[in-house]
């Protein structure tokens, strides 16, 4: 049997007194589409950055493809195929759409570490970046300063530049956070359309875009993990509805 | 509808290729050279023949040009902010001081490549440690790495003449022919021919694709991080290089000046290059050409005006050119060069 694209075994993370991960264990296999699912505060975004590496594990280990990647740093992490989209856009915001995703593929191949030739001569890392946006119906947009888009159109390049570090394992925290619904669906384009081959787990408030994408749900609450499962399962777990989605249907009649 | 061709396919695909091009252009572009980037050359050219008088000045203002060129790699480019640079200029000038002192070897080009491999290391060494901080925790140790500097140079007087200096620094000929006169003309165009190279070397490497990492860095560290890049090693090879920069600027100070004290070493000299760059704005490469002009002129100007006031017109100055940019980090001057056709769009 293959081992897991990921696998988290029994991790932990405390801020003093304050445990934001506890004990958490699981693994999603090659191309699975897992949703991490849980009220604010549950220690989602935490849980991304131990993966990545951001943040170093109190305890417990974190295994990428059988490997284990617990001491590894962010960047070394990233090398072996982590990538991951941030909650609140973390762009070059005065650069322009290609050099934004120009920089995820130099820093990708090593062009980065060229200081002599004219970044605009580096023909196989340009052409690869505007197939990238043209597959992502960006390419109109490829010579504006991103600061200068549409908030939903920012969402697209900040996955746009995951995508185009070309990950085995992509991160994606609430990738339509904040995109008005009007722009929606250019997130959820991108996402339906995502290869197969790259494993992914999604944060997501937005349960209709967790039901449509995921085929298997982790549910977190206070820092552990209260049960995982297929979306079925879930919707029908009581005890999930207590916590999370009982807030929610109230949210939608209210 | 003309069935033979699908509707709207063609036109879709141009325009997809004129995005395209459009895009590539401006990377593709942006390094080209210009006829407005020849005017701070011809400028500088022309001041030797229009005032052979003043060319002390002119040799000192091409050097603290150079020194706000190695100040805006770092600053303007990779976001560095530092309050201690005087520390390269400084080791360049007691390396190209001593090597003539105390080696016995006046040659003034190695000299310069003497300094620049001083500087080098100690900014190597230095930002391997220093740059794993930022902010006001970075602002303070570069000014606390540079005050120490300049008391180990106190406390080895016997070596390095303490604030009394080292004096009697005389180089030889340039390339073994031209020598010096006393109106400082042969320094001023062995500096411009400096200045010259140092800039055509920072352009290649502020649009190389390292540059762009190092302008990646400065627009969001976070964000490359998370695209894997040794974010570290590129800042720790920006300052190397920098200040490699500064120790050259440093080694012309020391070889037109005859003398070198730990002065060089001064807060005064981090503050007045910093000054100089964010008069003539960060981030476009020729902002330390304008604002080290403006500040030298300004400053011998005003000195004669008014011996002991002249810092505040200087003073005033920068208030009104902050005060012009506050709702943009760099430069408005740097907006006016972009109009120009110099350096890189916003």
């Amino acid at each position: 049997m293959t081992a897991p694209a990921l696998e988290i075994r029994r991790l932990q993370r405390s801020f003093g007194a304050l445990t934001v991960a506890n004990n958490i264990s699981f693994a999603l296999p090659h191309g699975g589409r897992y949703a991490l699912i849980g009220p604010n505060g549950a220690g989602k975004t935490t849980l991304v950055n131990l993966i990545t590496g951001r943040l170093r594990a109190s305890a417990g280990e974190v295994l990428l493809d059988g490997d284990e990647i617990t001491a590894l740093s962010q960047a070394a992490r990233t090398r072996r195929g982590i990538a991951r989209t941030f909650q609140v856009n973390q762009l070059f915001r005065g650069l322009t759409v290609l050099e934004n995703v120009y920089l995820a593929i130099g820093e990708r191949t090593n062009t980065c570490n060229r200081l002599w030739r004219s970044a605009g001569k580096e023909t196989a890392v340009l052409d690869e970046a505007l197939d990238h946006l043209e597959s992502l119906a960006l390419v109109g947009d490829a010579d504006k300063a991103v600061r200068e888009l549409p908030y939903g159109r920012q969402r697209l390049v900040e996955i746009a530049i995951a995508l185009a570090q070309r990950p085995k394992l992509l991160l994606l925290d609430e990738p339509a956070a904040g995109v008005p619904s009007s722009e929606n669906h250019l997130i959820l384009d991108v996402i339906s359309k995502l290869d197969p081959n790259i494993t992914v787990l999604i944060i997501e408030h937005d349960m209709d875009l967790v039901f449509r994408f995921a085929n298997r749900i982790i549910v977190l609450v206070a820092g552990e993990v209260l049960t995982e499962g297929s979306p079925e399962e879930i919707s029908a777990d009581e005890r999930v509805r207590s916590v999370y989605l009982g807030e929610r249907r109230e949210d939608r009649h209210g | 509808m003309d069935a033979s061709k699908p509707p709207g396919a063609a036109a879709v695909s141009d325009e997809i290729a004129v995005a395209r091009a459009h895009a590539v252009a401006f990377l593709a572009r942006r390094d080209r050279y210009r006829i407005a980037e020849a005017l701070p050359w011809i400028a500088a050219i022309a001041a030797f023949f229009i005032f052979p008088n003043q060319m002390i000045l002119g040799g000192q203002t091409l050097i603290m040009i150079l020194f706000a060129l190695s100040l805006d790699l770092i600053l303007g480019y990779a976001g560095i902010v530092t309050l201690g640079h005087a520390a390269y200029f400084g080791l360049g000038a007691y390396a190209a001081a001593l090597l003539i002192t105390d080696l016995h070897w006046s040659e003034p080009l190695s000299g310069l490549a003497f300094a620049a491999l001083a500087a080098a290391i100690g900014g190597f060494l230095s930002g391997l440690i220093l740059l794993r901080y930022r902010g006001l925790a970075l602002l303070v140790l570069t000014l606390s790495t540079t005050i120490m500097l300049q008391q180990l140079g106190n406390l080895f007087r016997d070596f390095t003449g303490g604030y009394d200096g080292i004096p009697g620094i005389n180089i030889a000929p340039l390339f073994g022919y031209f020598d010096y006169d006393l109106y400082g003309h042969t320094y001023y165009l062995y500096c411009l021919g400096v200045v010259f190279v140092a800039f055509y070397v920072v352009r290649r490497i502020v649009y190389s694709p390292f540059g762009q990492a190092l302008v990646g860095i400065r627009e969001n560290v976070a964000r490359m991080h998370a695209l894997g890049s040794p974010v570290h090693w590129r800042l720790v090879i920006a300052y190397t290089i920098s200040a490699a920069l500064a120790g050259i600027a440093g080694a012309l100070f020391a070889q037109t000046n005859t003398l070198v004290t730990l002065g060089v070493f001064d807060f005064d000299q981090s503050a007045a290059v910093l000054m100089m760059l964010i008069l003539g704005g960060a981030g476009w490469l020729y902002g330390g050409f304008v604002g080290a002009t403006l500040y030298m002129v300004l400053q011998n100007e005003l000195a004669k005006l008014s011996p002991e006031f002249w810092q505040f017109g200087i003073g005033a100055l920068l208030v009104a050119v902050v005060l012009a940019n506050r709702h943009r980090a760099f430069g408005r001057l740097a907006r006016l060069g972009r109009a120009l056709g110099l350096g890189a769009k916003p």
